[in-house]
Parts: structure tokens; C-alpha cells; sequence
């Protein structure tokens, strides 16, 4: 999947570090419009050369707590530490952090130089200096050729870099990206997260990146914080986030997953694993090899990934545990994978993914075959929020 | 929708309507004869009358020095209005502040006129020359507010939090970003306001005073007396500078909209 | 959504702010509000053989006393005994509406052809409309005279097309329906563009829905069109009625003796009269009956800002 790209990712993980000193700080921070709460007593600590998502839908804070962090809204209780500084009132333009915005704001009035300069100018900086500063920050977003234009003149994924270049030009010890990627197609989009990503390893910056789109957060980060009506759901690596979700908002917004409502039945049901649990699913009996603080009588989700559930015509030897029966109700051909939607014998319905390896006319299951799907123990996981 | 014969047939009364008397006006001011029904050929002595007449020529002067300081004096307060407006949110007042922007747009202007003559009658203030400034200001800078409001409404804040983000401070911002964005917007506020003052004649006749007469008031105090083709050949003069005004207005957007066509183009050649 | 709050967090000294806000607050507050308390001071007053031609006049707050008690209501008293200024203020609202309404009626149609053009050739007609308005008002009014007038072009033309025989003339010069003409002609630009802008940002798609649900498109346009340009109707109809009310300029170049209007009622007792307190209570009146179209102008221009 991944291109060849320099030097090897180095394991980086300061979070795991209880000496580490957190980069940027929110603590506690209440932001409220009116009465609308849009953050909520809301704890969160960034480190240094972190590549840092915050993930969410709209309206759910995510871009308001980044304008605290620039300065262009104060919270309304708690406070923002930077390199363990209170920066409580310190306007946008003597904060340490520069912003890319979702609109890009490039002057349009301005050429792709001026535009880049123009935060270097603010600092007084001498003129050969800013020049030069110039040249090196438009051969990083490959514009040399570009400098004379204006904004007007440019396509989108081109006025994309200039908004980089022109936020990375000041060497902002925090960037802060507003939905960066959002106006530029599939594709281009997909390009430019790798050369982010590049940027952020060379130039040894902290990116806090403000997105609403999971594959884009999943592809950066090094963590990501999945938001929701102003608080955190949860902050962990995008493997984590994927593989061990805290929650069925967690689960449900991060990829495509099974959730079936059930009770606990027994814990560590002597299926091998210690810490195992038993749920039932409304006649569906469901194990997990899993550390689960439920216990028996508790209402929880079983959750499955697609991928992890595999789709078979023929049953299994056993039946009783993991395993369930129905009918193909569609088929999702998606390339790389074809999504079975199967409808069970009660109404309920489960998706199983398995990858095309082999050629479509190959493919031997289709609509309205009956189907067994089963999955191991360590696939599915326990969600007690 | 496309355009129907009926659209064509209203189009074209409704700009006869509007035009044929101003036509009519040129055409007149170029009459040899003083009779204004009769066509007596085609002369340019009324321009001369029109040029020797010391009169006219004075309150032409004051009109463009009233119509050029009210209208720059205006354009200052109405922009700083409409920013108050556009950007300042809720503040003590707010409801009266933009009540007072929009009420002199429709105020009869006999009332508007009359009321701040008895203002500077009561200040003790001498009135002539400042007095119509200062009332043509307060008129005019009502109008520029109202234009540039309209265009902050559609400003983007976010280049101006860009600059403040790349350490500009609001006060540079301003001047370095937000200004010359809206700059069309406040030019055609101050040719507004310059040809509001330049037209008005019942508010300049209640608060001017000796030695301060302008062309509007001029022009009424001879049309009492009858029409006479030296006035058409002001009116003339009058309109054609406007038309000029209003062609090179237009030109300067044609050529910016062409630009903009071509920068798109450009645009979507070069491989992204 | 958080882009649309307002940045007073960073700029918390102010003092540019305050400067901003203030000075045309201030200027404003001088100029415009407070002429209207005087004018309501001087309403009260009575005439004076002097300058100002007025007492009393306002001496220090010693006299404070004194100068109220000679404050009276008789010129508003005045002003409902003679008929004159009674007729004059009926007069001039029964102008100003049917003037607006004759507005709205040729109006309508010109922004709706307008609205209707092809998008390119719309920029041109927006500024055709507006290029009578950048020329002078007294001038337009003044063409008509040379027009209307009994020995003037229109008597000319229909002469010359036979409609009129060779000794009669067009009497409309000095009458009721020159003021007509001329408000018509002189207002148009205003009630033409707040039509157009209302009716120009209309979706036409929902006109061909309306169709496609089986509505005709006169219907379609009852229903429709005039429904949403309503706000537009709104603007224009305030914008021209409440200066014509007003209005001196047009009745006084072309309308006759018994054109009554109350602008050139106040302009007499002002000018010709010297009555300054008496003007004044004219004002006063013609502003209270003014005072709920101009709150509905108000609250127009909020909706559209």
C-alpha cells in the first residue's frame, strides 16, 4: 500500500511515557456560543511531533477547540497550555501556531509569492531572508514555477499547496489544518496525505489536523481523537481506534462493523481464553476471547468488522457458537472486495467482506444462496458503551 | 424563462419612458433658437451664455468642492459604519445606530433639511459653505454604509484570520487585506455619494448661507423663471460628465471580468 | 459555524473598536437624531420678529423653568384649524399612494422583463435603469416642463400627428397629472431595482416545477413568482412612498396652485413665511405619519442584511 518513502517510520509513541511532557495541553476547556456547548469540559494532551486527527462530524467541536488552540475564540472555562504556557489571551497574531483554513483564505490580491511572504514579512525579517524562505517553502509544494501568479490562477490542488507553503513558511511550531483535503478530489486527495505526511516527518513539525473524513485521519495520524457533541469518545492510534473501539459510536463511526445488541451470559466461559465472555444476541449465542469489565446480566453490543466474518454455502462443524445462518440479500461489488449483505432467518441483518482473489466469474456465492457465516473468537469485540 | 415579445415591447417603453426626455434636453441645449419648441438650427452659443455667466460658473465651484468633501468625509464614516454593523455583533445601541443609517435614505428631505438647519441655528453656527458639507456628509455617509455593508456581508473572514494568524495585527489587517478586497465597494460608495451631493438641492437650500450657492440651487432659481436653453446646456454638460463617469465604470469592470475569465482558463490548463 | 463569531476576543483594548463604531455613532447621533428633538423644541414655540425667528430661546439651565412654561401647542393647534394644512396632508398621502401604486403597476413588469433577460445583457439593463438616477434630479424634472408645457413638444407633437386640433393645446403643465408624470418618472429607478434584485435571485427551476405539476404559467406566476417577490414589492413600494410624501421639487416645478403638497407647504411657511415654528409642527406631523412606513422599510433592510 504504502510508497516507498524515505527513511523507515520510526516507532514513536511518547503517549505510553508517563515522564513525557505533553507539547499542547486542553484542559478542561468548556466552549460555549450562547447557550450551545460546542466543547464540554473537554481533556486533551498533544505531544511534540505528533501528527495529531481530530475526527468527528460537524458540529461536534472539533474545529472550535483548533480556533481556541489559534487563538480566533478563547474558551469559556479551563485553559490551553503550550509547552506548558498558559496562553490565555494572547492574540492569533503572537501565537507560535499557524493555521492552513478549509477555505484556503489565500489574498487574492496577492501573488503565490506575496501570499507566502506575507507571514514572514509580519516578522520583519530581512529581505534576502524572506526570498529565500520563499524559494525553499515553494519547491516543498513543488510550485517554483508558479511564484508570479495570483490565487485566481491557479486550480485547486495547486492553491492547496500555496496554502501550506504559506502556513508552514513561518516554521509554525503547531500546524493546524482545517479540513485541508476536503475540496480536492479522490484521488489527488489520497497524493497529497503521503506528501503531508513527508512534510511533517522532515520538517519535524506537530500537525493538528481537523477532519471529518475517517480513511483521511486513519492515513496520517499518529493518533486521533474521535469527537462527539464536544466531548472525546476516544483518543488512541488509528490500529487501536479500528481494532478496539471503546464504544458503538467509536465503532460506528470508524469503517463498516456488525453491531448486535445481546446480554452478557457468563464470563470466562472456559473456551480456552482466560477473560472470555459469553453473550447471547436474541437467540444468537456469541463467544469472545476479550478483558471485558462487563458481567453476566449486563446489557452490551457484540461488534464484528465485514472482513473478519467469513461466508461460507456449506455449515460448519460447529453451530452453536459464532455462527449464524441466511439468505444473500445483496452483493456489494466494491473491487477489492465484494460485501455480502446476508439476511438471517429472524430479519436481522449482517454484512460478512471477503476479497476478491480470485476472478468475478469465479465468484461462487450469489444473490438469494443460503449462506452460513462464522468468525473466530478473537474477531468480534465486547462494547459496553 | 426565455424572453417573450411581451418582455421586448415593456423593455423598450419603459427606457423610451426613461430616456426620451433627457434626449430631448441634449438635443435642445444645441437650439439656436430661445424658443424651446422651435428649432432654429444648431448653435453652441448657449454653452458660451452658460460659460460667461460668472453666476453659474461660481456655484459649479462650490458644488464640486461640497460634492468632493462631503462625499470623501462621507465615505470614511459610512465605511466605519457599515464595519460597526457588518463585524461588531450585538453592542449597546445597535438598534438605534442602524436605525439612523437607514432612515435618511427614505426621509422626506424638506424634514431632514429643515431639522439641521435649526441645529446649527441653535449651535450658533454660521451657515455657507460647511454647514452643506457637513449635511451632505451626514445623508451621504448613509448611503456608502449601506454599500459596503452589502459587500462585507459576502467578505470571506477567514483571509483576514489568515493574516492575523501569520502575525498581523488587526489594525495592519485592515489596511493590508480587508481594504483593498473592498475597495470597489467604497469606491462606488464615494461616486454615490459625490453625485447625491452633487443633485441635492432642498436639504443644500436649508442649511447654505450667503456666498455659498450651489448649481442645484442655481439651476431651481432660474427654472422658476422659465426654461431657458442655457440650463439645458448645464444640464448637458452635467449629464454627459456623469455618462462618462458611469462608461469608465463600467469599461474598468468589463476589463476585471475579462481577467477573471482568462486567470480561469489558465487555471484549468495547467495540470494541478 | 464557528467561523461566523465575532472577533472581539483579540481585540480586547478597544479603542480602535470604539473609534470605528463611534465616531459615525457620533456623528450620526448630532447631525440626524438630535435635529429632531429641536425641531420638536421649536414646533412648540412661537414666532419672532428676530434672529432666530423664534422664542424662546434656550438660555442656560437658570431659565430653565421659565423656558418651558413658554412652550404651547398652539401651532399644532394652528394646524388642525386651517384647512389648508389638513388638505394638505391628505393631499399629499393620496399622492404619494396612488403614485406608488402607478409605480408598482409599470414597475413590475420592466424588473420582471428585466429579471427574465438573458444573463448577459441583465448587467446592462441593471445599469440603464440607473443611469437616469446618477443624473440629476432637477434636471429630470425640469425636461418635462419644456414637454408638458401648454406651447411645449407634446402640444407639438400631437399637432403634428393630427390628434390635437392647430389652436388647442395639452393642458397637464401645473395640474395634478404633471406631478404624476413626473414623480412616476423620477421614482421608477428606485421601485424598478428593489423588484429586480428580489425578483433576479428567484430559482427559475421552480417555475418549471410548477409547470411540470400541471400549473400554467399565468397561475405559475400568481403563485409563484409574485408570492416571493414580495420582500421586493415590500422595499420599493417603502422607498417610494415615503420621500414622495414629502416631496417639493415635483410640485413645485409642475404642479399648479391647487396642488397641494405638504413638502411644499413646509418650504412656503419656511422660505416665504418665515414661520419657523409653524414649519416646524408641520414637520413634526408629516414625521409621525411617516413613522410606521419607515418601521416597515426598517425591518425590510434587517431581513435582507
Amino acid at each position: 500500500m504504502a510508497k516507498t518513502l524515505g527513511p523507515v517510520k520510526r516507532k514513536f509513541s511518547p503517549w505510553t511515557d508517563p515522564s513525557a511532557v505533553p507539547f499542547i495541553r486542553f484542559e478542561n476547556i468548556t466552549k460555549r456560543f450562547g447557550n450551545f456547548v460546542a466543547v464540554d469540559n473537554l481533556t486533551l494532551d498533544i505531544y511534540e511531533r505528533e501528527f495529531f486527527s481530530l475526527l468527528g462530524p460537524s458540529g461536534c467541536g472539533k474545529t472550535t477547540l483548533m480556533r481556541m488552540l489559534a487563538g480566533f475564540e478563547e474558551p469559556t472555562e479551563g485553559r490551553i497550555l503550550l509547552q506548558g504556557k498558559d496562553i490565555r489571551g494572547v492574540p492569533p497574531y503572537r501565537r507560535p501556531t499557524n493555521m492552513m483554513f478549509q477555505s484556503y483564505a489565500l489574498f487574492p490580491h496577492m501573488t503565490v509569492e506575496k501570499n507566502v511572504a506575507f507571514g514572514l514579512e509580519q516578522d520583519k525579517l530581512a529581505k534576502g531572508e524572506i526570498a529565500a524562505r520563499v524559494e525553499e517553502m515553494l519547491k516543498l509544494v513543488k510550485l517554483e514555477d508558479f511564484a508570479k501568479r495570483k490565487p485566481n490562477q491557479l486550480s485547486g490542488g495547486q492553491r492547496q499547496r500555496v496554502a501550506l507553503a504559506r502556513s508552514l513558511a513561518k516554521r509554525p511550531q503547531v500546524l493546524l489544518l482545517d479540513e485541508p483535503l476536503g475540496a480536492l478530489d479522490k484521488k489527488l486527495r489520497e497524493e497529497t496525505q503521503f506528501e503531508l505526511m513527508d512534510i511533517q516527518t522532515n520538517l519535524g513539525l506537530t500537525f493538528l489536523i481537523v477532519t471529518h473524513d475517517q480513511e483521511e485521519a486513519m492515513t496520517v495520524s499518529d493518533r486521533i481523537a474521535v469527537m462527539d457533541k464536544g466531548v472525546i469518545v476516544q483518543v488512541a492510534t488509528p490500529a487501536e481506534i479500528y481494532e478496539a473501539p471503546n464504544s458503538r459510536y467509536v465503532a460506528d463511526f470508524i469503517g463498516d462493523i456488525n453491531i448486535l445488541e445481546g446480554t452478557v451470559m457468563a464470563t470466562d466461559s472456559g473456551l480456552g481464553a482466560p477473560g472470555a465472555i459469553r453473550i447471547e444476541c436474541d437467540g444468537i449465542q456469541v463467544a469472545v476471547d476479550q478483558e471485558c469489565q462487563a458481567a453476566t446480566g449486563d446489557k452490551v453490543a457484540f461488534a464484528v468488522r465485514p472482513e473478519k466474518v467469513r461466508i461460507s454455502p456449506d455449515q460448519p462443524a460447529d453451530t452453536s457458537i459464532n455462527a449464524v445462518h441466511g439468505e444473500v440479500w445483496d452483493i456489494g461489488y466494491l473491487g477489492d472486495f465484494s460485501v455480502f449483505i446476508v439476511k438471517l432467518d429472524d430479519g436481522r441483518v449482517v454484512r460478512a467482506a471477503q476479497a476478491n482473489v480470485s476472478r468475478l466469474v469465479d465468484r461462487p456465492i450469489t444473490f438469494g444462496d443460503m449462506v452460513w457465516l462464522t468468525w473466530p473468537l478473537d474477531a468480534g469485540l465486547v462494547l459496553t458503551r | 424563462m426565455k424572453s417573450s415579445r411581451f418582455d421586448v415591447t415593456v423593455l423598450t417603453l419603459g427606457f423610451a419612458f426613461l430616456y426620451i426626455p433627457i434626449v430631448i434636453l441634449i438635443v435642445y441645449s444645441f437650439n439656436a433658437s430661445r424658443l424651446v419648441t422651435v428649432w432654429g438650427g444648431f448653435s453652441l452659443q448657449w454653452y458660451q451664455t452658460m460659460w460667461s455667466n460668472q453666476g453659474l460658473m461660481d456655484a459649479a465651484w462650490v458644488t464640486a468642492r461640497v460634492g468632493v468633501l462631503s462625499a470623501s468625509v462621507g465615505t470614511v464614516l459610512g465605511t466605519m459604519a457599515a464595519l460597526a454593523l457588518v463585524r461588531y455583533g450585538r453592542f449597546p445601541g445597535r438598534m438605534i445606530f442602524s436605525g439612523m443609517i437607514y432612515a435618511p435614505l427614505v426621509m422626506p428631505e424638506v424634514i431632514t433639511g429643515l431639522s439641521m438647519l435649526l441645529l446649527f441655528v441653535a449651535l450658533g453656527v454660521d451657515r455657507g459653505f460647511w454647514t452643506v458639507v457637513i449635511a451632505h456628509t451626514t445623508f451621504t455617509m448613509c448611503y456608502v454604509a449601506i454599500v459596503v455593508q452589502s459587500r462585507l456581508l459576502t467578505f470571506d473572514r477567514s483571509l483576514e484570520e489568515a493574516a492575523l494568524d501569520l502575525g498581523c495585527p488587526p489594525v495592519k489587517t485592515f489596511f493590508r487585506i480587508t481594504l483593498p478586497l473592498i475597495f470597489p465597494a467604497v469606491i462606488a460608495g464615494w461616486m454615490l455619494a459625490f453625485t447625491l451631493s452633487l443633485d441635492d438641492l432642498v436639504i443644500a437650500s436649508f442649511t447654505t448661507g450667503p456666498g455659498a450657492t450651489t448649481l442645484p440651487i442655481k439651476i431651481y432659481s432660474q427654472v422658476r423663471l422659465g426654461v431657458t436653453p442655457e440650463i439645458n446646456a448645464i444640464c448637458t454638460i452635467l449629464i454627459a460628465l456623469v455618462t462618462i463617469g458611469v462608461i469608465i465604470a463600467s469599461i474598468s469592470t468589463k476589463r476585471t471580468e475579462l481577467r477573471r475569465l482568462q486567470d480561469e482558463h489558465l487555471a484549468l490548463r495547467t495540470p494541478a | 459555524m464557528a467561523a461566523v463569531q465575532d472577533i472581539d476576543t483579540q481585540d480586547k483594548g478597544g479603542l480602535g473598536r470604539l473609534l470605528v463604531a463611534g465616531l459615525p455613532y457620533l456623528w450620526l447621533l448630532l447631525f440626524f437624531a438630535a435635529p429632531f428633538f429641536i425641531i420638536f423644541k421649536i414646533s412648540l414655540s412661537d414666532t419672532a420678529i428676530a434672529l432666530p425667528p423664534y422664542t424662546p430661546v434656550f438660555e442656560g439651565f437658570g431659565a430653565i423653568g421659565d423656558f418651558f412654561s413658554q412652550l404651547d401647542f398652539e401651532n399644532y393647534i394652528f394646524l388642525t384649524d386651517d384647512p389648508l394644512y389638513v388638505t394638505a396632508y391628505l393631499s399629499s398621502l393620496r399622492i404619494a399612494a396612488i403614485s406608488t401604486v402607478l409605480l408598482l403597476l409599470i414597475g413590475y413588469p420592466i424588473a420582471l422583463a428585466m429579471a427574465r433577460a438573458p444573463g448577459s445583457i441583465r448587467p446592462t439593463l441593471v445599469m440603464m435603469v440607473i443611469l437616469p438616477f446618477w443624473t440629476s434630479f432637477l434636471i429630470r424634472v425640469y425636461a418635462w416642463i419644456g414637454i408638458l408645457k401648454p406651447d411645449g413638444l407634446l402640444t407639438l407633437l400631437l399637432h403634428g400627428v393630427g390628434l390635437l386640433g392647430p389652436e388647442e393645446q395639452v393642458q397637464i403643465f401645473r395640474t395634478d397629472t404633471a406631478v404624476f408624470i413626473g414623480i412616476v418618472y423620477s421614482y421608477l429607478p428606485f421601485m424598478v431595482l428593489p423588484l429586480y434584485s428580489a425578483l433576479e435571485k428567484m430559482d427559475n427551476t421552480l417555475l418549471e416545477a410548477a409547470n411540470d405539476l400541471g400549473c400554467p404559467p399565468l397561475k405559475a406566476f400568481w403563485r409563484i413568482t409574485f408570492p416571493l417577490s414580495l420582500p421586493g414589492v415590500i422595499a420599493g413600494s417603502m422607498i417610494c412612498f415615503i420621500p414622495i410624501t414629502g416631496e417639493f421639487v415635483i410640485p413645485d416645478l409642475l404642479g399648479g396652485a391647487d396642488t397641494l403638497m405638504i413638502g411644499k407647504t413646509l418650504w412656503t411657511e419656511f422660505f416665504g413665511n418665515r414661520d419657523w415654528p409653524l414649519a416646524s409642527a408641520v414637520a413634526v406631523v408629516l414625521l409621525i405619519f411617516l413613522v410606521i412606513p419607515i418601521m416597515i422599510f426598517q425591518n425590510q433592510q434587517k431581513k435582507v442584511a
